[in-house]
């Protein structure tokens, strides 16, 4: 590259930005320090001890494919045994992982810096082969990959040294290392077709893995961060049974469980030798109204079921207060982008009965989906049955299995509920969910400001800039999005109290389902 | 003893062809739920294209009357076929499940069977008295407590409270006799509480039919004691209706115990079986139907045998 003689003014601007290059990990020393060590520095974790870690679900189809990771054992298990280009903070900032550095000048060309000395549990060196090929699989529809949305981004991707591999992406996207961070993007070794066993860089080794029964994970003594991880063996099983899973803590089979109900909380907080650990998360279940159908399209019917699902009475009477009020935007309070600015909206009757009016729509009787796989939707949709009543609107209740849920119901009716997961970045959750293209775009709401605002956030390097951008974007899904948010639901883990080095990251429990490298057993 | 081996091999012939005939209604069934393995793997991230080419990976897209075949043709020659889900050959999964369910069906069987005939034989002796009617109380209370009642209660009791047992029934690759105890007590206790009532009322009924017999009447008229009437003149003749209840009980408990095995997440066959349901994993659950089928129409078979070599008036139709 030469810098030096520019031919015009042009060209010279084009180099002072291509200067100003993109760094992939911000503050990386001081987000180390608040984030991973701010409690558990004081006390050095101890080494050796085995765990039982019980997640919520296993089953037939658990895999040790990180890109058919489809729930939290699924995470959990993967965190384990592999290792991504980079890792979740406490914050959701992206730090190194076996990527030293992820530069980019213009957001869409990045170059990956790989770590040195890595090693595969089978010995082999990790190159950047092995890169090239986990991260261009998960864009092939034949790979059965759940990001493929994501990952067609990747419109390239080429090793272009012995340590360096580089991006270029479809469009910008400042995103990419913390989306790099995400379970899906794990690395796996060039080649790999057998999942029978997981070779990865991981912190452990799976020495069983036994779909639907359990994983058993081996300390890796040759992992990339010297001293860590502490436990000789992490067993991870899934116990779907809310109840059996909390009774396996109390009883000292299992050490770590996460989704704890919070009707189970006394029972635990009365066990001298156990503790709970709560994280604010970006989790809802939300109520969907078609902006494709009939009345679900008309704004007022829209605003009037906004004002009709009572927040505060959903807060204390479906979660116990362990959630975070909603907004009708998906972004929670806990998020750096979140927009404080926009007014509660408040459980409002009357003004929905006028509403409802206004819309032509007194006296109707409408069926809402609700189902145990849209996490709390039921108990929602009864007390939501019970406010629309209020305002002359005859809801009724259609409880649906939760086996076919979201292949059969989902999106498909004109009211429906969704369940959404934290995800890393705000870019994803509104390109996912809210995009007015996007296959889950939950209530076929299109809004071409959104769009562009979008699409113009991934490349705006300018932080403020971009969180005005996310701002807005924010407040028009409030005032005219087809999704009601009520709360965001907490993550409740518990554990034995003698497990250290416990740090919530809000992507998800078990530490994001992070916890296997950083966990240790305090005898 | 020709006669006997006749109508042996006629059962066999009949619960083969019975074998034949389910199999197409499960394949039927299967294929009316709705949505299918590739949605399903899919979940919440199932986008059309997605869908299609999992689809075609999988070979959904091939008509059903083919797979169909294709599938028996493969169970006959004893590979039925690769798991949906997870790719590995269902054979493989099942043989790390199905000893897993044979073993805490046989646990339960060696505690129930000798208790329950036990129960019914003593009530049957005794019948009237207030010993059968309390044993008659238990027995209809054990009936209608459901057994998830019972494990919890027994979890909460045992595990969490005194520390005693396993909450959790872990596979042990080489248990010692306590760790067995302490792991397959629970599970065991309360499949014991909902086959052991039905056999041992099963059995009362089937000794009390045979005591009321003239010949019993008999025999207690010459004088012999109770006790030898019963077991020596009542009992032999009550084996077949015995040998059936005992029969039907133990088909319950490789498919039907379900609760038990999601309860101390155990990993049995009735478990993987509901897994393939929300998984629409098909070769999966045909596999598994096929087996509990198999294992029910052999127990009911041993039955048959049991009665028609106890009993010679059932050789001759």
């Amino acid at each position: 590259m030469k810098y030096h003689q520019p031919r015009d003014a042009i060209r010279q601007a084009a180099d002072l930005k291509r200067r100003q290059v993109l760094h992939g990990f911000a503050a990386a020393g001081a987000l180390a320090a608040t984030g991973r060590f701010g409690l558990a520095g004081a006390e050095t974790p101890r080494k050796g001890g085995r765990i039982r870690v019980s997640s919520v679900s296993s089953s037939i189809a658990d895999t040790l494919d990180p890109a058919k990771g489809a729930l939290s054992t699924d995470y959990a298990r993967h965190y384990m045994i592999y290792s991504g280009l980079t890792q979740f903070d406490s914050r959701l900032s992206a730090q190194p992982g076996l990527a030293v550095t992820i530069d980019s000048g213009d957001a869409t060309l990045w170059t990956v810096k790989l770590r040195q000395g890595v090693e595969f549990h089978d010995g082999k060196p990790l190159m950047p082969e092995d890169v090239v090929y986990t991260l261009s699989r998960l864009k092939d529809p034949a790979t059965g990959s759940q990001v493929l949305a994501i990952a067609s981004q990747f419109a390239d991707v080429r090793a272009t040294g012995p340590r360096e591999v580089q991006i270029r992406l479809a469009a910008p996207n400042v995103d990419l290392p913390v989306i790099l961070a995400d379970s899906h993007f794990l690395i796996i070794q060039n080649g790999t077709t057998d999942f029978r066993t997981g070779i990865g860089t991981g912190p452990y080794r799976c020495v069983d893995f036994n779909p639907g029964v359990r994983t058993l994970g081996r300390r890796n003594p040759n992992y990339w961060k010297p001293g860590k991880p502490y436990l000789e063996e992490i067993e991870l099983i899934g116990i779907s049974d809310e109840s059996s899973r909390v009774n396996a803590m109390l009883a000292g089979d299992v050490q770590l469980i996460n989704g704890v109900n919070p009707r189970s909380l006394q029972r635990i907080r009365s066990s001298s030798g156990h503790t709970i650990h709560e994280t604010q998360s970006g989790q809802y279940t939300d109520l969907i109204m078609r902006q494709d159908a009939s009345p679900t399209d008309s704004p007022e019917f829209v605003l009037a079921m906004k004002h009709l699902l009572d927040r505060d009475e959903i807060l204390q009477a479906v979660f116990l207060g362990h959630a975070v009020l909603g907004n009708d935007q998906p972004v929670p309070p806990s998020s750096r982008y979140y927009c404080p600015d926009i007014p509660q909206r408040r459980y409002d009757p009357d003004r929905a009965r006028f509403l409802l009016r206004k819309a032509g729509l007194p006296r109707t009787r409408l069926a809402v989906f609700a189902s145990p796989a849209a996490e709390y939707s039921v108990d929602i949709a009864t007390l939501l049955q019970e406010s629309a009543m209020h305002a002359g609107l005859d809801l009724h209740v259609d409880r649906v299995p939760p086996d076919g849920y979201w292949s059969n119901c989902w999106m498909k009716h004109r009211l429906t509920f969704g369940n959404i997961n934290p995800r890393p970045t705000v870019d994803m959750l509104f390109s996912l969910f809210f995009r007015s293209n996007s296959p889950w775009n939950e209530s076929g709401w299109k809004n071409s400001r959104f769009d562009a605002l979008l699409l113009a956030s991934r490349s705006e390097r300018d932080e403020a800039r971009r969180k005005e951008m996310y701002w807005e974007m924010q407040r028009l899904v409030h005032d005219c999005g087809g999704v009601g948010i009520p709360a965001f639901i907490n993550f409740i883990d518990a554990s034995d109290r003698r497990l250290r080095g416990y740090f919530p990251i809000p992507i998800g429990g078990l530490m994001g389902y992070n916890f296997a490298e950083y966990v240790w057993l305090d005898e | 003893m020709r006669v006997t081996l006749q109508l042996i091999l006629k059962r066999m012939a009949a619960a083969a062809l019975t074998l034949l005939l389910v199999s197409i209604i499960i394949f039927t069934i299967t294929s009316l739920l709705p949505g299918d393995a590739a949605q399903a793997a899919l979940g919440q991230n199932a986008t059309a294209a997605a869908v299609a080419a999992l689809r075609a990976r999988l070979g959904l897209d091939q008509p059903v009357l083919w797979r169909y075949l294709h599938w028996l043709g493969g169970l006959l020659t004893g590979h039925p076929g690769y798991s949906y889900s997870n790719g590995l050959p269902v054979s493989a999964i099942i043989s790390k499940r199905l000893p897993q369910s044979l073993l805490l069906a046989a646990a339960t069987t060696v505690v129930s069977v000798p208790f329950a005939l036990t129960l019914g034989i003593l009530a049957a002796m005794y019948r009237g008295s207030w010993l059968d009617r309390a044993l008659s109380t238990t027995t209809l209370a054990m009936v209608a407590v459901p057994e998830f009642l019972v494990a919890t209660a027994g979890v909460l009791i045992f595990a969490v409270k005194l520390q005693w047992l396993s909450a959790l029934t872990f596979v042990l690759d080489h248990p010692t006799p306590l760790e067995f105890l302490r792991s397959y007590a629970l599970p065991v206790l309360s499949l014991c509480f909902v086959v052991t009532a039905q056999m041992a009322r099963m059995t009362r009924a089937a000794v009390i039919d045979q005591l009321s017999q003239p010949y019993a009447e008999m025999a207690a008229l010459k004088g012999v004691g109770s006790a030898r009437v019963v077991l020596t003149h009542a009992l032999p003749n009550a084996v077949g209706p015995i040998a059936n209840a005992i029969a039907l009980s133990l088909s319950y408990l490789l498919g039907g115990t379900i609760i038990v095995e999601t309860i101390f997440d155990y990993p049995g066959l009735a478990r993987l079986m509901v897994d393939a349901v929300s998984y629409r994993d098909m070769p999966l659950l045909q596999a598994c139907a096929m087996i509990f089928l198999a294992a029910y129409l052999g127990l009911v078979l041993i039955a048959d045998i049991c009665a028609i070599v106890s009993n010679p008036k059932l050789r001759r139709p």
